[in-house]
């Protein structure tokens, strides 16, 4: 074996994949044997019902929109945080964190004040007969607001790194403004919006707090995915909540998989020759 | 196709970047922009590259007027330091930027693109490395790649911003060599940023040495070194022994040695005088008014010996350089007593307050008694050619 800089590399091993089983494995591990007393069948079963697909495809659907929605907003923010110099941009930036620090109910409440129909927001969209609280926009609109610090977070650092005398050389060789957006900068983004929509896709999915103010929670309608797996658990059902769970963890945990694969091609340059 | 830069200024902040800079460059010439960190040469590149502007000044190229257009609009080809490639696309496609950003009408065809690529590839012996990643490059190959971009749009005029300075010492030797000879193979019109001396005596045409956002001196490597115009480049070019003069009659003398037959006819009572290493004559037998000294240390150099010679007469110690050779046939050692005497020094008088007086200097010879030969400097180099001695220092 190669000498390594730090020692004790088996140690840290072992330490790191106890501590990766007994935080995050074992309780998956526990969910899995939970909703296995419903067999695949009752799995199944529990998939057909048209409330819990409505719900799931509200809780998927909507965690990508607002994740997109994240990329966009965030990559604006970022950008602006980390070239232009503006009074307040301190004060900016901090308040970007927010959403992480605001209790998700806080958030949800709030944002339902704003904007259902006789609120600050919601009255002038009621005035243009948009209906926001209580309907599946409010959903998005929550679930867009939690999810808004991770990309301009992950964002910041790599557009801070990027060199400038690159987007020199492309003006140079005669690249007009939005080419050299388009062609240059974008591209070399690719993989941290990439992590940034996850994480902010992730967060979305597993929101429970903020959404159920706002949505309204008709079924069929406006109903989350979590909140079908709590109302279970309030009805002793802990097979069906453990089900439900597991069908969401499958869920994301393809999702995920596929964000990482396609970041890893979109980052192959980086790749150095062995 | 000449390049006119004419009164340039740029201020940053409160320090002077560029401090009334003209230069004229003409076409086809490698132009060695050459001076320290801070000395404005960068600033003025990027003037040229239409990535900074002056506050005054003008830069004409064939007559049309380069500060009214826009980068994109100069045809210049631009070199960085650090490569800056673009690091998600292939060695191919980085090469073909310049020409793929064009509009439809001006760009050139899917084949003619590619056929353009590889050709520049292999001029810049890269052929084969087109589907590489920049990344899998190591730094010269990838300052290569660099510099086959910038001649994709075939540009009228080359720009290189210390192209080899990220490079280690060896590949920097080699694509020197190369650069100089892909110029006399396309006669492009350079203009070459360097803090390394080396680098623009051996590579450029003309260099043009800067110092505090000024051009100190224009010259050939040859002028700069042998004649140089002010003690800033005697300084910054080579090394040099600097010597204290004062006045006595109509000679000047330093620790003993007589500078005889000045050119100022008494109107100057200092001077400061700039010998090369290699110009001091080393003797182990007395001289008549040579210097006594010391030689305190040896620094074997390959084929030349640098040697720190203590000087009792002078208030500072001398630094000579002679062929290894010589120093093994007179065998001399670490203790040694010597007999010093310069060869060719560059004087420059000195004011009242001590400060060189602009513009003048005296290009001393030892044994040429008559006429003294005297150069006054002026910025324009036919100048300088009319007054350049034949047979004047000779390495």
């Amino acid at each position: 074996m190669k000498r390594r800089i730090l020692p004790g590399f088996n140690l840290s091993l072992g330490y790191s994949l106890t501590y990766l089983g007994l935080i995050v494995l074992l309780p998956l591990a526990a969910l899995a044997w939970k909703a296995s007393g419903l067999g695949i069948g009752g799995l199944i079963e529990l998939l057909r019902v048209p409330r819990t697909l409505a719900a799931l495809k509200l809780s998927f659907g909507g965690a990508t929109l607002a994740a997109a929605i994240n990329v966009v907003v965030g990559l604006l923010v970022a950008w602006v945080l980390v070239r232009y110099r503006f009074p307040g941009r301190r004060l900016f930036d901090a308040a970007v964190d927010l959403p992480f620090a605001l209790p998700t109910a806080v958030a949800g409440i709030a944002l339902t004040a704003l904007y259902a129909p006789n609120g600050w927001i919601g009255q002038w969209l009621a005035a243009l007969g948009i209906k926001v609280a209580y309907t599946p926009s409010g959903v998005l609109v929550a679930m867009v607001f939690v999810g808004f610090p991770f990309v301009v977070r992950t964002l910041q650092p790599v557009l801070e790194t990027l060199e400038h005398d690159v987007e020199e050389a492309a003006e140079t060789l005669g690249a007009r403004r939005w080419q050299i957006f388009l062609k240059v900068i974008l591209p070399m983004l690719v993989p941290t919006l990439l992590t940034g929509f996850a994480l902010a896709l992730a967060r979305a999915v597993g929101e429970y707090g903020s959404v159920i103010f706002i949505a309204g929670n008709i079924p069929m309608k406006s109903e989350i995915a979590p909140l079908l797996i709590v109302q279970s658990l309030e009805q002793f059902d802990y097979a069906g909540a453990a089900a439900l769970g597991v069908a969401m963890l499958a869920f994301s945990f393809v999702l995920l998989l596929v964000i990482t694969l396609l970041q890893r091609w979109s980052h192959r340059w980086a790749e150095v020759a062995p | 196709m000449t390049l006119e830069l004419t009164r340039l200024n740029r201020r940053f902040s409160d320090y002077p970047a560029l401090n009334d800079v003209s230069l004229s460059i003409a076409p086809g010439e490698f132009l060695a922009l050459l001076g320290p960190s801070g000395s404005g040469k960068t600033t003025l590149l990027r003037i040229l590259a239409g990535l900074d502007y002056p506050e005054s000044g003008q830069v004409n190229f064939n007559g049309k007027d380069y500060l009214a257009a826009a980068p994109r609009e100069r045809n210049v080809g631009l070199v960085f330091q650090h490569y800056a490639l673009f690091r998600h696309l292939t060695v191919a496609e980085n090469v073909a930027f310049g020409l793929r950003v064009r509009s439809r009408r001006a760009r050139p065809k899917r084949q003619e693109i590619e056929a353009r690529v590889e050709q520049l590839l292999k001029r810049v012996q890269l052929d084969g490395f087109g589907k590489r990643f920049p990344s899998q490059l190591s730094g010269g190959q990838r300052q290569r790649v660099a510099l086959a971009r910038a001649l994709a749009v075939e540009p009228d005029l080359l720009l290189l911003d210390e192209p080899f300075g990220a490079l280690d010492a060896q590949v920097r030797v080699t694509l020197r060599r190369w650069l100089r000879r892909l110029h006399e193979e396309l006669g492009l019109t350079t203009v070459f940023v360097t803090h390394d001396q080396e680098e623009a005596l051996e590579l450029a045409d003309r260099i043009a040495v800067m110092n505090r956002g000024r051009i100190e001196q224009v010259g050939t490597p040859r002028e700069i070194y042998q004649q140089p115009a002010t003690p800033f480049v005697c300084e910054f070019i080579g090394k040099a022994n600097r010597l204290t003069l004062r006045r006595e009659g109509a000679r000047f003398l330093a620790g003993g040695w007589i500078f005889a037959d000045e050119p100022w006819a008494g109107e100057h009572t200092r001077a400061m005088a700039y010998v090369r290493p290699e110009h001091l004559t080393l003797s182990t037998t007395p001289v008549p008014g040579a210097w006594r000294a010391r030689l305190r240390h040896v620094y074997l150099a390959g084929s030349v010996a640098h040697l720190d010679l203590d000087v009792a007469a002078l208030d500072h110690p001398l630094e000579a350089d002679i062929a290894s050779e010589d120093l093994a046939r007179m065998g001399l050692q670490a203790g040694a007593q010597l007999y010093v005497s310069p060869s060719h020094a560059v004087i420059f008088p000195l004011d009242h307050d001590g400060k060189p007086v602009a513009e003048d200097r005296w290009l001393w010879r030892a044994g040429v008694v008559s006429p003294p030969v005297r150069l006054p400097i002026k910025r324009s180099e036919v100048e300088l050619g009319a007054h350049r001695v034949d047979g004047g220092i000779q390495r």
